[in-house]
C-alpha cells in the first residue's frame, strides 16, 4: 500500500512516459539493468511494469547504504523488498563477498523473482551512465537461460538528483529495451560494454542531453 | 460548493456541447470520405484533437460551474502541469534545484492561495516582486555562476508564463462588476471559448487556404490567412456573444480581438521556445493536442491583459 502510494506521487512529479522494445510480461523471471541517477530510479522501473510483475521483482541495492537508519531498513525491506547485498568498493570487500552477491541474486531468479539492478553500482551525477560493475556479467554466467533487459531513465537525474531531498517536477523517460544474454565466447569486458552501450542507445541521439 | 445553475450559462454549455457534436460529425464525415493517403494522418490527428476536446470542454464546464473553487483547482492543476512541462524543456542547472523546489511547491500554491482569498494587489505583485527577486538570489546563491542571466531568467520566465499568466483567469472571479448581472465564470467562458475557438479557426484557415508563413523559422503551420482569417472569424464569435458579457456589442469586438490577437502571439513566443528547445509538444498528456501547454499557451498571454482590461474600464 505504501508502495503504491509512493508510485503514485512518483508518476505526479515524474509523469514518466514508458516505451516497450520488448514484451512486457514473460511470465519468467528477467534482469532489468538500467542507468542510475536517482532515488527515483527504482520507483519509476518498477511503477512502469505491468501489475502482475510488481508484486514479484526485487530491486538489488546497497546493503551499506540502506542498512543505514530506521527508515531506510524499513523502505528497503518493508516497501520495496529489496534484495540488499555488500557493494564493490564497500569496506571489507573481497572476492568472496562479490560471489556471495552474485548467488544471492541467482538464487533469487530461482524463486521466479525478477531483478532491477544499477550495473554502475551507485548513483552518477548528471546525465552521464558511468563504467558497468562486473555483476550483472557473473550473474549471466552463472544463469545463462535468463534474460537481460536493457533500461533507460530518461531525466530522473533531474529531478531528484543525488544529495537532494525534495523533487523537482519534471517528465521522464522509461524505454525498455530487447532482451539480450551474455553470449557463450563473450568476455567481461565486451560483455559489459555492449550492456552499457544498450542502455545508453535507448535514449536516442537526444536522450541523455538533459 | 455552490453550483451556478444559472439558465444563461446552462444554454452556453449547450451551445458549447452542441458545436463539439458539430465537431464531431464533420470530423466522421472526413474520416469515411477522405482516402487520399497524405491527408489521412491529419484527419486522424484532427479527429484526436475533436475527441480530447470533449473531454476538456466537459472537465472545464464542470469546473466553472462550482464557481471560485472549481476553477482555482482547475488553473492551479494546469499550472503545476504546465510548469513541468516548461521546466523539463528549460535549459536549467543542477544548481536551479533548490529555486524550483520553491517554484513548485510554495510560489505556486501561494498564487493560486492568494486569489482564493482574493487579495488583489498581492496576487498581482507576488511574483513580478517577490518571486523574482527571490529567484534570482537563490540562484545566486547556489553558487554556480555559469550561465546566470539565463538561468536565473528562464526559471523567472517559467513562473510568469505558467503560474502568473494563468492564474489570472480564476482571477477573473474576484472581479466586481457593476450592473453585471451573470456570475463571473460567464468571463471565464468568454475568455477561454474566443481564445481557444480563435486557436482552432486559425488552424482550420490555415489548412484550407493558408500559403504564406508568417515565421516560418518559428512555425510553419502559421501563416497569414490563417491569421487574418482566425482572428476575424472568433472576433465575430466574441461579439456574437457579447451579451453573456458586461460589455456592449462594440466593446466586447475590441475585447475579443485584444484575446485573439493575445493568444496568436502567446502560441508564436512558445513555438519559438519549442524550436529552440528542438522539441515539436511540449508533452503528450492530451492526445492529438500534445502537453498542457501546447493547448494553453494562447491563453497564457491573453488572460492577463483581459483580466486587466475588463478591471481597468469596467470592474469597480
Amino acid at each position: 500500500m505504501i508502495a503504491q502510494t509512493i508510485g503514485g506521487v512518483c508518476k505526479f512529479v515524474a509523469g514518466v512516459s514508458t516505451e516497450w522494445h520488448c514484451d512486457p510480461d514473460t511470465g519468467d523471471p528477467r534482469v532489468f539493468f538500467a542507468n542510475h541517477a536517482s532515488h527515483l530510479d527504482f520507483v519509476v522501473i518498477w511503477s512502469a511494469l505491468p501489475t502482475r510483475c510488481r508484486d514479484e521483482v526485487r530491486p538489488v541495492a546497497g546493503g551499506d547504504y540502506w542498512n543505514a537508519g530506521m527508515v531506510r531498513r524499513f523502505m528497503a525491506d518493508r516497501v520495496f523488498h529489496a534484495l540488499l547485498i555488500e557493494r564493490h568498493g564497500a569496506v571489507g570487500h573481497s572476492l568472496a563477498a562479490a560471489r556471495t552477491s552474485v548467488g544471492l541474486m541467482a538464487a533469487e531468479l530461482d524463486r521466479q523473482h525478477s531483478l532491477i539492478v544499477f550495473p554502475e553500482g551507485t548513483r552518477s551525477r548528471g546525465a552521464a551512465v558511468g563504467e558497468f560493475k562486473a555483476g550483472l556479467y557473473h550473474l549471466s554466467r552463472l544463469r545463462p537461460g535468463v534474460d537481460l533487459i536493457p533500461v533507460f531513465l530518461g531525466n530522473t537525474n533531474r529531478i531528484l538528483p543525488k544529495g537532494e531531498a525534495l523533487p523537482v517536477p519534471m517528465l521522464s523517460r522509461v524505454v525498455f529495451g530487447a532482451p539480450t544474454r551474455v553470449a557463450a565466447d563473450e568476455d567481461k569486458a565486451s560483455f559489459l560494454r555492449r550492456a552499457r552501450a544498450a542502455v545508453m542507445e535507448l535514449g536516442g541521439p537526444h536522450g541523455s542531453s538533459h | 460548493m455552490v453550483l451556478h445553475t444559472d439558465a444563461t450559462l446552462l444554454r452556453l454549455f449547450g451551445a458549447v456541447l452542441g458545436l463539439l457534436t458539430l465537431a464531431s460529425g464533420i470530423g466522421a464525415l472526413l474520416n469515411h470520405h477522405v482516402q487520399d493517403p497524405a491527408l489521412r494522418a491529419t484527419v486522424q490527428n484532427v479527429n484526436a484533437r475533436i475527441r480530447a476536446w470533449w473531454i476538456m470542454a466537459g472537465v472545464f464546464i464542470a469546473s466553472i460551474s462550482t464557481g471560485r473553487a472549481g476553477s482555482i483547482v482547475l488553473f492551479g492543476l494546469l499550472s503545476f502541469l504546465a510548469l513541468r512541462e516548461f521546466v523539463t524543456l528549460a535549459p536549467t542547472a543542477p544548481a536551479d534545484h533548490r529555486a524550483l523546489v520553491w517554484c513548485f511547491f510554495v510560489a505556486t500554491p501561494l498564487q493560486y492561495a492568494l486569489i482564493w482569498a482574493g487579495r488583489y494587489e498581492a496576487f498581482t505583485i507576488l511574483i513580478p516582486v517577490y518571486l523574482s527577486i527571490f529567484v534570482a538570489v537563490r540562484v545566486a546563491l547556489a553558487g554556480d555562476t555559469g550561465r546566470f542571466l539565463q538561468r536565473a531568467a528562464t526559471t523567472q520566465l517559467a513562473l510568469t508564463i505558467c503560474v502568473y499568466f494563468v492564474a489570472y483567469v480564476p482571477a477573473l472571479m474576484m472581479l466586481r462588476i457593476p450592473g453585471y448581472h451573470l456570475p463571473n465564470a460567464a468571463l471565464i467562458f468568454f475568455l477561454v471559448f474566443v481564445v481557444q475557438l480563435s486557436d482552432v479557426l486559425q488552424y482550420i484557415w490555415g489548412k484550407t487556404l493558408g500559403r504564406r508563413p508568417i515565421a516560418p523559422s518559428v512555425s510553419p503551420s502559421k501563416t497569414w490567412e490563417g491569421f487574418c482569417g482566425g482572428i476575424l472569424s472568433a472576433t465575430a464569435a466574441g461579439t456574437a456573444i457579447w451579451w453573456i458579457t458586461p460589455f456592449g456589442p462594440f466593446q466586447a469586438a475590441l475585447m475579443a480581438l485584444s484575446i485573439a490577437l493575445m493568444g496568436f502571439a502567446g502560441g508564436l513566443v512558445m513555438s519559438a521556445i519549442k524550436r529552440d528547445a528542438g522539441v515539436k509538444d511540449y508533452g503528450s498528456l492530451i492526445p492529438g493536442h500534445g502537453g498542457v501547454l501546447d493547448r494553453i499557451d494562447s491563453l497564457c498571454f491573453a488572460a492577463p491583459v483581459f483580466f486587466h482590461m475588463t478591471r481597468y474600464f469596467f470592474a469597480s
